[in-house]
């Protein structure tokens, strides 16, 4: 007697769960293989189960949707791919809910549903559910700022060392020879003294220009 | 007292000069890109002046990227996102991510090479800075190159040795090898390829450049030249071929890395299309599985197949990009692909970095050698002064290159500022060596100098083969330029993502005639200048 009753209901839950037809029905697609490699497991009724609590888990998340159940929520047309349609019933389980309610819910648990079935957004697909994209981290002030302005300090304080340093010697070098063109007897530098006798100062690495000759020496030779 | 002209420390420091002037980001870029496709006084500073104006601007690029390399993710590997953050950035999904970074973060590129935008201060920084980084280097002349030149020629070969042990471990690699090795005999036929070959040499080895020149007076007398100039060369081309087989390593990887990516789009659309179960459709059997679905669903087959894109590893190999493609984009692009890529990246750019200072400090020796010889200037103002304006007016000039449009005026400095002037200047080098000063007595100033006597391949090449074959170049060259009829350059359409060919207009056809007589016509006017002087002074002496 009980039997007619039965065949009705689950001529119903056939008739609300169409894929394609039905405006409420969402896709999935499941990619374990490509995901998990040799841990897969096998999609069987247990894991259909898991989905269906996770479902009615993001559904009971919306106000007005706390008493959403398990049963609430039907499977269809399960594929070997692993693909199947699901649709979200209300208490009386003679309409679907809205899909924007449905899309709104699952956004906002998508996370949750990925981690209990060790998948991401590209493995576990709702189509026709876009996912949020995670912005990438703009930290406040860009690294390669700061960087470039340690490099650029480092270069600067390099160049102005070495100008500064080439200043110095160019200052050094010309009191030197500045020294040596005035008048002959002042080109002695150190006079080296051995046994108390002053050498030779003419013996000293550079020895003297006689500018006597110096003119007379250019205009003679031409290179 | 005159102050003696300063010396290299050591002849090694001469050696390594050339080398770290010659072994220049050419090696990297431009030999491979050669070996894929086929199985080189007035006019000379001119032209280095040309050269070190646009020359730092592809150094200014490498800082852009060596800084940018300290992010994790790296920023050339991750779309941007949409305004909504539903999706990618529009331009960057129609290009690649890497060619995204290249033309709109980097250059900010402009649709066509009349629309100039404004200067870019990111890449007008980064530019500052290398000309700072060459200034310091050159700051003291010889005694400060002479130190630095140690590190740019040898750091470039440490980089290039762990990359190749890096790049040969890499899935793939054998690909590219197999490719590179694999002559294309119908190619060799071709003259075209000889002459980009011989272009490469001279560009490479950095001839008529004056540069050399430039290093090699701050030579002792005595140094023994022929052995250097053998060594540089050997060691030039040995590089060369080394660079390429590091690069087509890479090259291997990231065709393999594409290809496998397209391979596993087709064998996705081809899964969800038929809800076939995941996994059954590998690779191996991909091709079987296609007939078998065309023959048992043709209508549905039918539907799924404009998508479905012929994935070949030929073709990704083929994608040959030279210049500034290969070393920013395709390179790039293989390194966001390896693991701890920040490192990768970094070393990377760090030796392009000291390739291009080598290679800079290679042209402002050129430029500067002759001005601070001469005794006009260097009597007015320090050799710091000296330097430090030149990079002054360099750096301001190179400004033009980091607008939107920069590029596109790079590319045409890169093309037309050297090549023509290159071959005739050092084709009068050698005629005026060989025949105008004589080569028994060139030959008796090196025996003098060396104690060594000229070998007869040295005389041969010099007197005769090396002449015929720069002037074929040149008549070659020319030819092209002329049957190409008006000249056309790529631009970067942001709507399609992709490069597209367009003309240039009058105005810049005429600056590229202007550059390219200005530095040919130097030899002629100098020529004819100093012989209208010799003539009005009645000097009898002979040309020095």
């Amino acid at each position: 007697m009980l039997w007619p009753l039965f065949f009705l209901v689950t001529a119903i839950h056939a008739e609300l769960c169409q894929p394609a037809d039905a405006e409420n029905a969402f896709k999935v697609r499941l990619s374990i293989k490509t995901a998990l490699g040799d841990k897969a497991y096998a999609w069987d009724t247990n894991e259909e189960y898991l989905f269906k609590a996770m479902v009615a888990f993001s559904m009971r998340k919306v106000p007005n949707r706390e008493t959403t159940e398990i049963s609430h929520v039907l499977l269809c047309n399960v594929t070997q791919r692993v693909s199947f349609w699901f649709v979200v019933t209300d208490p009386s389980k003679k309409y679907t809910l809205p899909a924007m309610e449905v899309q709104s819910a699952i956004r906002m648990s998508r996370n949750r549903i990925n981690n209990a079935f060790f998948l991401n957004d590209q493995t576990l697909e709702f189509l026709k559910i876009p996912s949020t994209l995670a912005p990438p981290s703009d930290p406040a002030v860009p690294i390669w700022i700061i960087v470039f302005g340690v490099i650029f300090c480092i270069v600067i304080v390099a160049i102005t060392v070495l100008i500064l340093s080439g200043i110095r010697q160019h200052r050094r070098n010309n009191d030197g020879p500045s020294e040596v063109e005035d008048a002959e007897d002042k080109c002695e530098t150190t006079i080296t003294v051995e046994n108390g006798i002053p050498c030779d100062p003419l013996d000293t690495k550079d020895g003297c220009l006689n500018d006597a000759f110096v003119t007379e020496g250019e205009r003679l030779t031409p290179l | 007292m005159e102050k003696t002209r300063p010396l290299w420390a050591n002849p090694l420091q001469f050696v390594f000069a050339c080398i770290s002037y010659s072994v220049g980001l050419g090696n990297v870029w431009r030999f491979p890109y050669l070996c894929q496709m086929y199985g080189g006084g007035v006019a000379s500073v001119v032209v280095s002046f040309f050269l070190s104006m646009y020359y730092n601007v592809i150094n200014a690029w490498g800082f852009w990227y060596l800084f940018h390399s300290f992010q994790d993710p790296l920023p050339w590997s991750v779309c941007p996102l949409n305004s909504n953050h539903t999706g990618y950035d529009e331009e960057c999904e129609k290009a690649t991510s890497t060619q995204y970074f290249w033309y709109r973060k980097t250059l900010n590129i402009s649709p066509s090479i009349q629309e100039n935008g404004g200067v870019q201060w990111e890449p007008a920084l980064c530019l500052i800075l290398a000309w700072l980084m060459v200034y310091l280097c050159i700051l003291r002349g010889t005694e400060s190159t002479g130190k630095v030149v140690y590190f740019t020629a040898l750091l470039p070969y440490c980089v290039l040795i762990i990359y190749l042990v890096r790049g040969l471990t890499l899935h793939g690699a054998t690909n590219g090898l197999a490719y590179m090795f694999t002559p294309k005999l119908e190619q060799l036929a071709n003259p075209r390829a000889w002459i980009n070959a011989a272009t490469q040499i001279f560009f490479s080895l950095g001839l008529g450049f004056g540069s050399l020149i430039a290093f090699a007076s701050y030579n002792e007398p005595s140094n023994n030249c022929q052995r250097h100039a053998i060594i540089v060369s050997l060691i030039n081309s040995f590089t060369s071929i080394f660079a390429s087989i590091v690069t087509f390593s890479i090259y291997g990887f990231k065709a393999t890395f594409n290809y496998e990516n397209c391979l596993r789009k087709v064998i996705l659309l081809l899964t969800n299309s038929f809800d076939l179960e995941d996994g059954f459709l590998t690779a191996s059997n991909l091709e079987q599985v296609k007939t078998y679905l065309a023959s048992t669903y043709p209508s549905k087959y039918s539907e799924v197949f404009p998508q479905i894109k012929n994935c070949s590893l030929e073709s990704e190999l083929n994608t040959a990009v030279q210049g500034t493609g290969l070393a920013f984009i395709v390179y790039t692009e293989a390194i966001k692909n390896m693991e701890v890529s920040q490192l990768w990246s970094v070393l990377y750019f760090f030796m392009l970095l000291m390739l291009g200072i080598g290679s800079m400090l290679g042209n402002t020796a050129a430029i500067l050698t002759p001005l601070t010889d001469s005794k006009v200037i260097s009597s007015h103002l320090p050799k710091e002064a000296i330097s430090g304006l030149l990079c002054l007016i360099s750096c301001a000039v190179g400004l033009v290159f980091t607008m939107d449009s920069g590029n596109y005026w790079f590319d045409i400095f890169n093309d037309y500022a050297a090549t023509l002037s290159l071959l005739l200047i050092v084709l009068v080098e050698t005629i005026a060596i060989c025949y105008v000063y004589g080569l028994r007595r060139f030959e008796s100033d090196l025996q003098s100098m060396t104690g060594r006597s000229l070998n007869w391949y040295w005389k041969v090449m010099w007197a005769g083969v090396s002449p015929l074959l720069i002037v074929s170049l040149f008549i070659f060259y020319l030819s092209d330029y002329f049957l190409m009829g008006t000249l056309q350059y790529q631009a970067w359409d942001a709507s399609q993502g992709q490069l597209v060919t367009k003309d240039y207009p009058t105005y810049v056809l005429v600056f590229i005639g202007l550059l390219v007589a200005s530095s040919t016509m130097c030899i002629p006017l100098v020529a004819l200048g100093t012989f209208v002087m010799r003539h009005q002074r009645g000097d009898t002496a002979p040309l020095a």
